[in-house]
This record gives structure tokens, sequence and C-alpha cells, in this order.
């Protein structure tokens, strides 16, 4: 990884720690996020992590766009001692897999996908070498998911799956993008999952859907009084997979106040991650409690 | 005092100098695409700079005030009117209770602002009243205005002239083919040298698909781009990076073909490259280019990045000293 700055316009400084995607990667743009809000660098108006890189939105009239730079590079240097941990929360996002609104939606747009005759979740099980949607989905669901980036639009949580790389799931987004996607359509694409926040535009393909609002300009769902947006970079997801009953249920105790989502704090350390994949995953999903 | 949207215009929001500190939530600055147009309407109706005034794209509304006010209309060349007379741009001038302010036909440019003294109250959501509309959030039901929407007005806050105006020198003029500065850079080595040279050769024509996330341009030769094994988690096309955070004002061209300039409603990532960012300097003006507009991109290095923007700040403090 050798980090690589470039200047976007006289208002952005873009570091990008790694041309390919990574937890390590990840790890030092979230360090970096951290080392960069601390010293409270003067000028220095939005700082944005993102998969790997991070963006810094920066007064010039405030501060040369050298200096910053070499503020940056001193940070860097920081971060790459800094330990490879991060104390977080994870939080549970129950799925209604394969759920008709996305497959209604999907099927509308098909001659915009790779392939017509399937759909999204045959597709992403077939070309990630799963027999059947049901063990996609249970790899889906398998392993939390970290959340390196918040964005495109408001709220929307980019998701990495905390596996090793060969087991990564991975698909192509569709050969053109939807005009419509709905609210709350868990999506994936390249190695990326997501959620989308609002309806919209999208190319991903498309899963399930969550009954979970993690968007409220309006600030009137219980857990999103506080702040309109539920995710945070450096959050983590574990996926619950639930039925349409458990759907219509947790739709009408949001509708009515009474949903909580389920929310822990944990602490991620890098190395032991790597040094057990998927006990690591067992034990934060233990961590989660629950059923 | 209360304004009715009697015909609300093509895309007609609230705005004022936008939203900081949440783009690394998704949610982009916002806000006037022509700052400096705000900021002129805002302070020849005696209003503070950054109050909230209305964006209007195209065509104007047709609004009828229940109480006198002083208005002020700046940016594009979008002719006002009171009850039909027709009023000055760039110039503050009356309306009186039960008066209506239409609009004519628009003769250059793509945003009028309005401001009306005294500035339009609509809640301040984290610390903005400007519309972003992708999210409905702020501005007056997060959303463009209809007929029938009520617009509360504030309280004026220091007197302003009648026939106060901007001087000539200080308003923007509209060339056939305006220039944008570009500093090239972020991934600008995904796209062969030979492609660099012709997206600064070529003329490009503003898409009609240009609003307040982003501007399209077609009409330039498709930029060719680098070969290069795909690094992990990048998507399989040559023009795909690993997800990334989206400066505004960058040039992102998916697919190697049609370049998009991000504006103050940017989406704040994604996965496509970037070759380079527009200037500070030239985002009001890419605000005011109408679809069909033919440009030119011209390459800048940072020095002449930062001579730009100390001139526009320049002209901002004759704005002020004309007008304060």
């Amino acid at each position: 990884m050798q980090t690589r700055y470039s200047f976007g316009g006289d208002e952005h400084l873009l570091a990008e720690i790694d041309e390919e995607m990574s937890l390590a990667a990840f790890f030092k743009s979230f360090a970096m996020t951290k080392a960069v809000r601390e010293s409270r660098i003067r000028g220095v108006t939005e700082i944005c992590p993102a998969n790997a890189s991070l963006l810094v939105r920066f007064d010039p009239d405030m501060i040369a766009p050298d200096e910053l730079l070499a503020e940056l590079q001193a940070l860097e240097t920081q971060a790459d001692k800094a330990e490879a941990s991060l104390r977080t929360r994870i939080i549970e996002v129950p799925v209604f897999y394969n759920d008709p609104w996305t497959r209604e939606t999907l099927m509308r747009f098909r001659e915009r996908h790779q392939d017509p005759a399937s759909t999204d979740l045959e597709y992403g099980a077939r070309s990630n070498g799963y027999d059947s949607i049901e063990a996609f989905i249970a790899a889906h669901a398998g392993a939390p998911w970290f959340v390196p980036m918040v964005g495109f639009v408001a709220g929307v949580p980019w998701l990495y799956q905390m596996v090793e790389r060969a087991k990564q799931i991975q698909v192509p987004k569709y050969l053109r993008p939807r005009t419509d996607t709905p609210k709350l359509t868990i999506g994936h694409g390249g190695c990326f999952g997501c959620i989308y926040s609002v309806r919209g535009a999208g190319g991903y393909q498309m899963f399930g859907i969550t009954p979970m609002p993690i968007y409220d300009p309006q600030q009137q769902i219980s857990y999103l009084r506080e702040f309109m947006i539920l995710f945070r970079p450096g959050d983590m997801v574990q996926f619950k997979p639930i039925d349409r009953a458990g759907y219509e249920q947790i739709a009408d105790d949001v509708a009515h106040g009474r949903f909580a989502p389920r929310i822990r704090p944990v602490t991620f350390a890098l190395d032991a991650f790597n040094a057990d994949p998927a006990g690591y995953a067992r034990r934060l999903k233990e961590a989660l409690g629950g059923d | 005092m209360v304004i009715e949207v009697v015909k609300p215009g093509f895309a007609t929001t609230v705005q004022d100098l936008g939203r900081p500190g949440y783009y690394h939530l998704g949610i982009p600055l916002s806000g006037a695409m022509d700052r400096f147009a705000l900021r002129a309407a805002n302070l020849l109706v005696g209003n503070d700079e950054g109050d909230a005034g209305l964006e209007a794209v195209f065509t104007g509304p047709d609004l009828r005030f229940t109480a006198g006010a002083m208005v002020a209309v700046t940016g594009a060349e979008l002719p006002p009117r009171v009850d039909g007379a027709p009023c000055p741009t760039w110039t503050a001038f009356r309306v009186r209770a039960g008066q209506t302010l239409s609009f004519g036909v628009l003769q250059q440019g793509a945003r009028g602002y309005i401001a009306v003294s005294g500035g339009i109250d609509v809640p301040l959501v984290l610390g903005s009243r400007s519309t972003y509309a992708l999210c409905t959030l702020g501005g007056f039901r997060g959303r463009a205005l209809q007929a029938g929407d009520e617009l509360e007005v504030g309280a004026s806050k220091r007197p302003a002239r009648e026939g106060k105006a901007v001087p000539i020198s200080l308003r923007r003029g509209f060339g056939a083919a305006p220039e944008l500065r570009v500093l090239p850079g972020l991934y600008w080595e995904r796209i062969t040298a030979e492609a660099g040279r012709h997206f600064f050769e070529d003329r490009w024509t503003v898409a009609p698909e240009a609003d307040r996330i982003g501007y399209r341009f077609r009409g330039g030769r498709p930029l060719a781009l680098v070969e290069r094994k795909q690094p992990f988690g990048a998507g399989s096309d040559p023009s795909n990076i690993v997800d990334s955070c989206y400066p505004y004002g960058s040039i992102q061209v998916p697919g190697g073909t049609e370049p998009i300039v991000l504006h103050r409603d940017a989406v704040s990532g994604g996965g496509y490259f970037m070759l380079g960012t527009v200037i500070s300097a030239d985002m009001d003006l890419v605000g005011q280019m109408q679809p069909h507009t033919q440009t030119r991109f011209v390459r800048v290095d940072m020095a002449e990045a930062l001579a730009a923007r100390r001139d526009r700040a320049a002209m901002l403090r004759r704005l002020r000293e004309a007008l304060v």
C-alpha cells in the first residue's frame, strides 16, 4: 500500500490509501480520518472516509494546499503506527430476502440486466458458485459487514463483508442503471453491499428489503429523532433473515414507535480477525445476542 | 407575511448558501448553484448574504404577495414583472400587497435568484434552509415549489432602497461559449495522454441531463482508458475504481464517454474514475449554463486556480462595497 495524494480542484485533497479494496486499506483510511479530525487543522471543512481512500475538503483562503498536504502526510505516519483496532458498534439489520417488492422492480428492468432470464438473487448465487439461493442468502447473512463509507445520497451505508477475499461476494452492477429502486433495498455491486436509504435510481443487484428505516429527514422515527441518519463510517452490520410475517411485524412496530434496532458496542481487532475470520465472525454475532 | 405560489415554475427551490459538514454521511452542501448571484440579490434587498431566496430554473414562478416587500432578481436574465409591468434584473424593486410577481421568457443563463426583503423563512434543517430534493431534506417540505404553497417571509432586517442596482461590471456576462477551467488530478492517470489532450481540445455541449446534482457533457471524442488489470473491488468496467468520495466540481467519465461535473447536490461518492475538478471560481458559471451550450475545458494548474479564486473574492468585495 502506497498512499497517493491528489488535489480535487482548489478545495479538495484526495488520499488514496490503496487502489484495491481490503480491510487493511479501510483501517488505514479510517485511522487517518480520525487523526485529521482530532488534529483540527485550520481551514478543513469536511473529512470524508471512503472504502480505501479519504477526501478532505478545505478552504484555501485559510490553509495553502501544499501546507495541508504536508499536514496529512505527517498524520499518515502517525496512522501507520496506530493499532489496527476499532471501538465501534454492531447493528442488526433484519432482511426479507427475495421479497415481492424488489422482485417486482427487478422484473420491470430485466432488459438492463446481464441475465434477463434469472432474478438478481439467482444470478448472484450462480455467479458466486452457490447451488441455491438459500445457500447464497446463508453466506450473505453468515458473516458481519463493515461500513467503510456512508454516502452516495443521504445515509446509504457501503458494506464490505468480513470474510476472506476468496469468499467475498462479487457481482457486476446492472448493465444500465435502473430508474427505480424501492426504499430500503439491500443491494450489491462489485464487492460492496449497500442499503438504499430512499427510493430512486440504482445499479446494484437487489437481494431483499429491510423494514428498518435508516434515514428520516422528518426525524419522527423513534430511533432517528436525535439524528436523521442511522449509520456512521466504521459501524458493523449483521443481516438477519426474516420472512413476510417478520417483515410486517417490524414495519408495524416502526410505525408505532415500538421498534428499536439491536445495537451492541464491540471492539474489532484486525490481527485477531485475520487469524480466524470465521471464528471472529461467530463471536461478533454472539456479541449481538438474540436468537 | 406570506407569498402564495400561483404557478411554481419548472423547478423552483428555496436555497441559501448551503449545509456544510455532513458530506461524509452523504448529505451534500446544496444551496444556490450560483452563489454570487444569490448574495447579490440578498444585498440588494437589505438581507444578509446567506439568507434564503428562491432559485428558479429556466422559467420563473408566479408569486402573489400578501404584504409589500422589496425584491431583487439576479443571475440569469429572467425578466421580472409586477402585475405585468416589466422590472429590471440586478435591481431592487418594490412589490405591494396583493401584487403578483411573474417572469417573462428566459433571455440568458439558466438560474434566476429571487430575494425578498426578510428572506424566505422555512425551518432550518442541519443549519440551512436549502432544499435537497433528492432526499426530501430542507427547503419547503424538501421539494420544489408547487401551486398553492404558501411561503413565510421573515422580518425585514434593514431598509433597502428601491432602484439600487448591481454595477454592470459586476454582473456576469454570458458569452457564446463559456470556458470551464479544470485542474487535472484525482484519477487523471486512468486516461491515455492522447485522451487527455482530446479532453481539452474538443468542444463539449451541455446535455439535457443537467441539474443540481451534476451536468453531463457530450460531443467530444471518447476518452481512451489506460489498460490495466482491475484492482480487487473496483468493478469490471475500466472506468470503475474502488468506490471513493466525489469532490464538488469533480469530472467523472463513466465508460470514458460523457463527462459529468458534479455540482451542489452532488452524490458524495461512487465507483467512477474522475479526471480532475472544475475550479471553485467557475462553479457558479456551470450553474448558469443551459443545455446545448457549447464549452471547452481549459487546463489550469493550482497557482492559476488560486489566482482565479482571488479574482472572484475581489469581485465579491466590490459587490459589498457597491451595495452595503
